[in-house]
């Protein structure tokens, strides 16, 4: 997004000594918090954060607004559950198959959306992902309402029995790890300095003969699939594929998240869906002041606090985060 | 009677709610493309503003006693001002801005409303009546026609018609495009453009409340009423394309009849069909059928 001074200006320059630092303190607080909280809340988290910071490889660093990427969490939750139950995978398979689906999807939708920015592409993406969601609801394999229940986690590589927390924990700690090691090489690769330069003036960066669109496409097809694994792992955590991670709604919490945590940073993500995810745990009791908080917060942000909570950060110690 | 092997009454009738929903689809992107050439904001408050038109009749009919009719009048004014405020204290601070930021504040503003809506009156809908000069319906041979239904779709026929009148023939309106064109010009001739573009948000919200308060007696009052519709609605848009009025007019009633035909022929597709156009015109014009580049 233009208009706001950005936050990321490095990469470039190498200066990334602050992120190593912050990178390190993410690892170790992911490595020791199920010690002392509940590990399936961390794992949501985890995967929560991993979606977060795909969306915002699109928002953060091409400036496209998708307000439609519950289609992606949604479909590899699908995907993964029903290979797993039905198809009996195991759950590596499950998860590389999901995570296809969510990508082939993601080249679909995305030929149709790049072809309009701006707002145009957010109104695109939220309505083809509400043709996706009806699709799911009157599908027969997508159980409906009730969602594919009681999905197995079963064996990792055939060895490893997933179902307890032991196991699975450090299944979901090394795909989000490894999902916002791409994103972070993604964005400082070449491939992010140029998504960045179509962000800034999309005119200047087809005249310097770079293909935008088949960028912006790259982008978002990356996008769509490191949100598809953040889904297909979900819904081996919490052993469920539902209708309500392919929902409008959904969509707007991964806006929330990213606007809260700081768009355009590299950890502004992570901490924005710890602080959504704790907050929905806590405010679960009062059932639908919960819209009405997060809708709130979405106000602040965009009225008073557009650098969200890691770019406040980052601009306080004039450092990229 | 039967065409292509479905009797005409269930084929009329189904282009008969084509044609309800069309009006709804035209009156509502008719106000975000009003909204959206002033102030380059998509109005994402849009659906939340209907479902509180259509509150506000409800609550001045069952706490009041007021009519459909001062309804008519009052829910617009009542959701109209509370649309000013929204543009004077908030919207207003961001036309500096990405206009991202502009559709992210009314999606968190539309988020708002409906949570607050849901807490006071739950989730289910509640019924409000036709009113009863309207009662009734006639039968024109082929299918029964209820006057309540002939009634929404003449008025928003007049409703988008005057509106196209006020903003390309009238000099207000000529102010209004102008301004559209080139605000700081028309600023410099004295026109006072940020009232105008406040008065117009105004306007914009107004109609979406209408639309609400028309469609109370025909879909039940329920506040997520309006969310899955602004999404179709939105659709409605990048289809029409948002330079023309008559252009989102005419896309709103023609993609209502289109849906409407679809539920008789292919009832599965009913709900996907307006989204699937909206792919097939995004291959073929992506500017929409009746936009420019902007």
């Amino acid at each position: 997004m233009t208009g706001e001074p950005s936050s990321v200006s490095a990469g470039a320059s190498g200066d990334t000594r602050h992120q190593r630092v912050a990178f390190a303190l993410m690892i170790a607080i992911f490595a020791l918090l199920p010690l002392v909280v509940y590990p399936v809340f961390v794992m949501k988290v985890m995967c929560f954060a991993l979606f977060a910071c795909a969306f915002n490889l699109l928002i953060g660093f091409g400036g496209l607004l998708s307000f439609g990427h519950a289609m992606f969490l949604g479909t590899a939750g699908y995907a993964s559950a029903h290979a797993a139950k039905v198809w009996g995978f195991n759950p590596e398979l499950a998860i590389v198959f999901a995570t296809g689906c969510a990508a082939l999807l993601g080249v679909a939708t995305g030929l149709l959306a790049i072809r309009r920015q701006g707002i145009y592409f957010a109104m695109i993406t939220l309505a083809l992902a509400q043709m996706v969601y009806f699709f799911y609801l009157q599908t027969p394999f997508t159980g409906g309402e009730d969602g594919i229940q009681a999905v197995p986690r079963g064996r990792l590589f055939g060895l490893f029995d997933l179902g307890s927390a032991g196991t699975m924990y450090p299944l979901v700690f090394v795909i989000f790890v490894g999902g916002f090691l791409v994103i972070w090489r993604a964005v400082n690769s070449p491939f992010g300095q140029i998504l960045k330069a179509i962000r800034e003036n999309e005119a200047r960066a087809t005249s310097l003969g770079y293909d935008v669109d088949r960028y912006k496409l790259l982008a978002y097809v990356l996008s769509a699939t490191l949100s598809g694994l953040a889904g297909a792992t979900k819904a081996l955590v919490f052993q469920l594929a539902s209708l309500t991670d392919v929902y409008w709604t959904m969509s707007g919490e991964v806006v929330l998240m990213t606007l809260l945590g700081g768009m355009g940073t590299l950890f502004g993500p992570v901490v924005g869906a710890a602080i959504i995810i704790t907050m929905q745990n806590y405010l679960a009791q009062i059932g639908a002041w919960v819209a009405v908080v997060q809708g709130a917060i979405f106000v602040v942000c965009v009225m008073a606090f557009r650098r969200g909570v890691v770019g406040e950060i980052a601009h306080w110690l004039r450092k990229p985060l | 009677m039967e065409i292509f092997g479905i009797p005409t009454q269930a084929l009329f009738g189904q282009l008969l709610i084509g044609l309800i929903n069309g009006s709804f689809y035209a009156l509502l992107s008719l106000g975000l493309a009003v909204i959206f050439g002033l102030l380059n904001i998509i109005n994402f408050t849009h659906g939340a503003q209907y479902m509180f038109g259509a509150f506000v009749a409800y609550l001045l009919l069952n706490r009041l006693g007021v009519s459909y009719w001062w309804a008519l009048l009052i829910a617009p004014i009542v959701v109209g001002a509370t649309g000013i405020v929204i543009e004077r204290l908030m919207l207003s601070k961001l036309y500096k801005l990405d206009h991202l930021y502009g559709l992210l504040l009314t999606f968190g503003v539309a988020l708002v409303m409906e949570g607050l809506f849901r807490n006071e009156f739950g989730s289910s809908g509640l019924p409000y009546p036709s009113p009863p000069q309207l009662a009734g319906g006639r039968n024109l041979g082929f299918m029964f026609l209820p006057n309540y239904r002939a009634w929404v779709i003449a008025v928003s026929l007049v409703v988008c018609l005057g509106t196209w009148y006020a903003i390309e023939r009238t000099r207000l309106g000529a102010y209004l495009r102008a301004a559209t064109e080139n605000p700081q010009l028309v600023q410099a001739f004295g026109i006072n453009v940020p009232r105008m573009i406040t008065l117009t948000y105004g306007f914009g919200v107004a109609l979406a409340a209408f639309a609400g308060v028309m469609a109370a007696p025909i879909y039940q009052v329920s506040p997520q009423m309006g969310a899955n519709l602004i999404i179709v609605v939105f659709a409605v848009v990048v289809i029409g394309g948002m330079g023309s009025i008559l252009g989102s007019v005419l896309t709103g009633f023609g993609l209502g009849l289109v849906e409407g035909l679809t539920k008789v022929f292919y009832p599965e597709a009913s709900n996907t069909v307006i989204f699937v156009i909206m792919a097939i015109v995004l291959l073929i014009k992506p500017t929409g059928l009746f936009g420019t580049q902007k």
